[in-house]
Formats: structure tokens, sequence, C-alpha cells
């Protein structure tokens, strides 16, 4: 198998050089991640940052990755970080992720502990909380409509993708547990695809 | 007592680090059950401050470990409870992205990328749905979640911080016209 520029799906990668971004460049697009990523929308703004704006990661690659952060123990944000820094810069790559990602939050939770009694007095706080929250799930929604665009060219794929979300969103099953039956199957299903009959 | 508490934090919090599987959440009835019913580090009422302080706060939800140990052993306990808890995962995290982008080209690789990139994508929905369902903002979450997503489909490089403004805003807006809990 020569490892050639096709994916086994029909697309055509173009096989341009990978990016390597310096390890300062790392540092500072997930400090600026982890510092700002108010209402838990990590996941969206990573994945804007790294494969929307810089073109770090393809979209496969970010999504695998996102799956495979899912699987392995520890909070997934870090972990995909981890794998985004170990793909772009080697060890130093992810260390510098990892650290950048950490690094702002570790003193603003601290920051807004011991500002909390004046925090709560403020009538609108939980307000404000709420509505960033909102707008920050916006940025989760622009991924699905991007990746669930592509599954549809791929029955296979599209079927892994409605599986995966009926049963962890809607029937509550375990994460790992429905990542790891689903994925299974999905990879199966990709590895006999062949590049000649995508789909 | 106080001398072992660096290390009962490590005690704790290094095998929290290695079962979270599924993300933060899924440790944080266990995290609970140590810090409050075995070792008596803070109570319950203070505990849920703490959670509801981390997701607050900028950051993932598993800095609420940063928070106990900051709350009980000052700066050294929050450090030393931030490394517990992200420092094991991450070394195994690494191990694996190490194996894995080293194999990128060979078609087994391939196939579990293209295989795994669904999934991914459903559990970014599943994810979704279950913010949506447990925040507080009902019909005004999917209306703001859908206009800010709207706007960053129409311009990809506008800056999320704004986008968040506004939705902070809209919601202080509604919910000071309508009477603080006519919405939510």
């Amino acid at each position: 198998m020569r490892p050639g520029p096709f994916e086994s799906n029909g697309h055509l990668l173009v096989s341009v050089p990978a990016p390597r971004p310096s390890i300062f460049a790392i540092f500072s697009v997930f400090f600026r991640i982890g510092l700002f990523s108010f209402g838990g929308g990590l996941t969206g703004w990573v994945y804007r940052e790294v494969v929307v704006v810089r073109e770090w990661l393809s979209e496969d690659e970010f999504m695998s990755g996102l799956a495979m952060s899912q699987i392995l123990p520890g909070t997934n944000i870090s972990n995909l970080s981890i794998y985004i820094g170990q793909k772009l810069r080697g060890v130093l790559g992810a260390g510098a992720a990892i650290v950048g990602l950490l690094s702002g939050p570790f003193f603003a939770v601290i920051a807004v502990a011991s500002a909390y009694g004046a925090l709560k007095t403020l009538t609108f706080t939980e307000a404000a909380m709420d509505g960033v929250a909102a707008a920050a799930i916006g940025m989760l929604l622009v991924i699905i409509h991007r990746g669930a665009r592509r599954t549809t060219r791929n029955p296979a794929a599209f079927a892994a993708l409605v599986a995966t979300f009926v049963c962890v969103g809607l029937l509550h099953w375990s994460l790992p547990l429905v990542t790891a039956g689903v994925g299974s199957l999905s990879v199966l299903a990709a590895w006999f695809r062949r590049p000649s009959n995508a789909g | 007592m106080r001398d072992d508490l660096p290390l009962a934090l490590l005690a704790v919090f290094v095998p929290f680090s290695l079962v979270s599987i599924g993300g933060g959440t899924s440790i944080l009835a266990g995290v609970q059950h140590q810090a409050v019913g075995v070792h008596h580090w803070i109570t319950t009422r203070e505990f849920v401050e703490l959670f509801a302080i981390s997701r607050a706060a900028p950051g993932p939800g598993s800095m609420l470990a940063t928070l106990i140990g900051w709350h009980i052993f000052g700066w050294t306990g929050a450090l030393i409870a931030t490394l517990a808890l992200f420092v094991p995962s991450s070394l195994l995290c690494y191990g694996v992205a190490l194996v894995w982008n080293r194999h990128r080209g060979k078609r087994w690789h391939t196939a579990l990328e293209n295989g795994l990139a669904p999934v991914g994508i459903g559990l970014v929905m599943a994810g979704v749905i279950t913010v949506l369902r447990v925040g507080g903002g009902g019909l005004f979450s999917w209306i703001v979640a859908l206009g800010s997503a709207g706007v960053l489909t129409w311009r990809p490089k506008i800056h999320p911080l704004l986008i968040f403004l506004i939705g902070g805003a809209v919601f202080v807006g509604v919910r000071a016209l309508s009477g603080v809990h006519a919405v939510i």
C-alpha cells in the first residue's frame, strides 16, 4: 500500500507539506482558547482556531482525534490539545498545547473563587453566563453542520453518526461503550471501503 | 495531618485522572465522595459552590480539582491537584497520539480516521443536546445558539468573544424585560 494522497471515501487530499507552526504559536493559540472558553464551547473554539482559521489540521484529522480523546481517560479537551500539539510539533508541541490550555484557567478559576461572594450579588450574572453558554453552543453547531454534510455522501459514516448521537444523546448509554462499539463497526466499514466505490 | 495533605491530594486525584473516561463529568460523583465523605476536606455545600464556580470560570470543568486543592491547601494544593488530575491522562494520551500520528498514511490508520470521524461528530451532537437540556435557558438558548452558528457560518473569521458578548447581552436583556424568572 502506497501511502497516497487519497482518502478512501473518495475525497482528494491535496498533499501539501504538514504545517509546522512555532511552539510559541501553539502555546498562544491554546492559551487564548483556555482563557476565553466561557460556557464550555471549548471543542468548538479549538476547531475554529485549528481547522478553520489556521488550517493546521484537516477536518478528518480533527474529528478522529476528537473521538480518540473521548475514548481515552482524561478531560476531552486536554486530550484533544495533546493530540493536536503532538501532531504539529511532537513532545514540545503537546507540552505547549496543554500548558497553554490550562495555565490561564488555573489562575482564572481561583480568581473567580476569590470574587465569588461579590459576583453572587450581581443580579444578572447568571443570565449573562447562560447567554454566553448558548452562544458557545453555536460554535459546536458549526462543527456539526460541516461534519454532517460531509458524511451524507457515505451511508456507513452517516449511520455511525446517527447511531452515536441516538445512543449517547437520546438514550444516555455509556459514552465510552458506545464510542468503542459504534467506532469499531464504523472503522470496519471504512476499512472495506475502496477508493473506487466510495459510498 | 496537614503535612500529609499534598500526598492525600495525589492519592485521590491521580486515580481519577486515569478513570475519567468520557470527560470530567464522569468522575464528579467520585470526587465528591472522596473530598466530602472520605476526607472531609469540604462540606457538601462548599462542593456545590466550587462546582458552580468551575463552570462559571473559563477552562475545562475539571478545574474543580484545582479549586478543591486551593480551598484546602492554598496555591500548593491547587498546583498539586491540577497536576495530579491532568498529568497521568496527558501522558497516556501523548503515547497514543505518538503511535497514531507516526502511522499516518497506512491503510489501517486511514480506516481508523475515516471510521472515527463520524463518531466524533455524533458525540458533539449528543453533547449539544445534553448541554441545551441541562442549561436553564430553554427556547432562548436554542435561538441564541442557532443565531451564533448562523453568524459564524456567514463570517467564519469573526471573533467568537463578540458573539459571546451579544449572547450574554440578549439573555440579560430578555430577563430584565420579563422579570427574573419568567423566561427560564
